[in-house]
């Protein structure tokens, strides 16, 4: 049996997790937009922009501010050892959450969609998600994705065959639901921006892989070969496109494309595609006895 | 970099062109989605002050309170297409002088903007930090408890903040520019890959 969870300081280390992830860009993200602003000419608005959001982004940290007002969705995936109460974690999550909005590092994001009242705390009715899974390690792992609106509202899912794509039940299919995404999108979910695909699963699943796809690091490489071709493929060609950074034209339009799956049942197959802006807020803590780290 | 003050007259505006880099200086007011509804549902002569001759910014900010007053936190723009259905007439029936928002937005204020005098600048999405520096007072706030804060009508003092006109009162947008180059390259990308007829169909 685990040694009881530390309340306080499980709470206080959430806080700090969502600080971290809403003032601070983590530094593969940063990389990549350095890369971008330096393959663009000096003069061009894709530079200007991509100046402006680098600078953007050390102020952010300076003066531990949130890089983007729409602080988004949090998303939080839990692993807790054998024997943790999800109840307990779920509320210190919902109580670091609230005081998170008291201290400006989050907005008030909760929205009641019958009655049109924001809650005020970011708290409400799934309000803020957490995905909770049980690991081997004797610590707690959280991550936190902040997801903002704009980049959800162009996130979209297809169903294959999609005839208008010419896009068939294959890897090839899934290929142009991917770039139509992206070229439908434009500039509106903050580009540049990070793709995550999921293929097959049900509708939730689906999605919800894509999401996790966000997660990984950008250098990283996809376990499956045929998976991560098609990554280094999408990547090359979307950023032919030309639609740069924050559809001004450019030659950054994606900073990557990381592809998972699921199983399908035979009737359905589809692609999700789960876009997030440059601002791609994303952090993961580890908490142990009454400590945590972050990455 | 063009210095534009506000209030702005119909002359200045005229006056840009689509890539023109600005630096907007005055009181302008933030609305988006709840806002435009509400602007339209009856004249609101105690906002209509506010947005004659001058710019309403799509933005739902971060803000503290302390006892000095409001304060901004974090304040970049958003999404502006959702207001699409709703601009056109807002900037007719409040004499606004353009909108501040990114992405974009379509025909029909695009078509608004040539008629009343008005042009679309472009922040930088996710500039939230630099562009909260660049406001410097929080004057009023209009449905803040019935909105909430993302939503409410901030009325704000700004002094340099930077934006580059995207579309213009001369019915260009060079957010249709950037979309039909890409739509071209993304087809021949369609076209490059297997289509459906070749595929194993369940």
């Amino acid at each position: 049996m685990n040694a009881p969870l530390h309340e306080k300081a499980f709470q206080r280390a959430v806080l700090q997790l969502i600080k971290l992830a809403s003032t601070d860009l983590s530094a593969d993200v940063v990389d990549a937009l350095r890369r971008a602003a330096d393959a663009e000419a000096a003069d061009s608005p894709a530079h200007r922009v991509l100046a402006l959001i680098l600078e953007n982004i050390r102020s952010a940290r300076e003066q531990v501010t949130p890089i983007c007002q729409d602080t988004g969705t949090c998303n939080f995936h839990v692993t807790l050892p054998v024997g943790f109460s999800l109840r307990q974690v779920e509320r210190l999550i919902q109580e670091a959450t609230r005081e998170a909005v008291r201290q400006s590092f989050l907005r008030p994001n909760a929205v009641d969609p019958s009655t049109g009242k924001n809650s005020g705390d970011n708290v409400g009715r799934w309000a803020p998600w957490i995905n909770f899974s049980e690991g081997d390690n004797a610590a707690i792992q959280v991550q936190l994705l902040l997801k903002g609106g704009g980049s959800e509202n162009v996130s979209c899912q297809y169903a294959l065959p999609q005839a208008s794509l010419g896009a068939g039940r294959n890897l090839d299919g899934v290929y142009k639901c991917v770039v139509d995404a992206v070229t439908r999108a434009q500039g509106q979910g903050c580009a540049p921006g990070i793709i995550g695909v999921g293929i097959g699963g049900d509708r939730a699943t689906g999605m919800l892989v894509a999401k996790q796809q966000l997660f990984r690091s950008l250098g990283d490489e996809n376990d499956l070969p045929v998976l991560r071709d098609l990554e280094a493929q999408l990547f090359h060609d979307l950023n032919t496109l030309g639609i740069g950074p924050m559809g001004f034209g450019g030659k950054t339009t994606v900073l990557g494309v990381k592809i998972g799956s699921a199983h399908r049942t035979p009737a359905s197959f589809f692609v999700s595609v789960a876009y997030m802006c440059w601002a791609a807020r994303r952090r993961t803590m580890v908490f142990s006895g009454e400590e945590a780290t972050y990455a | 970099m063009r210095k534009l003050h506000i209030p702005l007259s119909t002359d200045v505006v005229r006056e840009l062109q689509v890539g023109d880099e600005v630096s907007l200086s005055g009181t302008i007011v933030t609305g988006r989605d709840a806002a435009h509804t509400w602007l339209l549902e009856a004249p609101r002569t105690e906002v209509a002050v506010f947005l004659k001759d001058s710019l309403i910014y799509h933005c739902g900010p971060v803000v503290s309170r302390s006892a000095a007053g409001w304060s901004f936190v974090a304040a970049g723009p958003t999404t502006s297409i959702r207001e699409e259905p709703y601009q056109a007439e807002v900037i007719k029936n409040y004499g606004l002088r353009g909108v501040i928002g990114k992405g974009g937005m379509g025909p029909k204020t695009l078509a608004a903007l040539q008629a009343h005098g008005a042009a679309y600048f472009h922040a930088v999405g996710g500039l939230a930090a630099l562009l909260a520096q660049a406001v410097t007072q929080v004057r009023q706030v209009f449905m803040l408890e019935e909105f909430g804060i993302p939503e409410a009508l901030w009325v704000i003092a700004v002094q340099d903040f930077r934006a580059v006109v995207t579309m213009d009162a001369h019915g260009n947008s060079w957010h249709d520019t950037i979309r039909q180059r890409s739509e071209e390259v993304a087809r021949q990308l369609l076209q490059s890959r297997r289509s459906v007829q070749t595929s194993k169909q369940e």
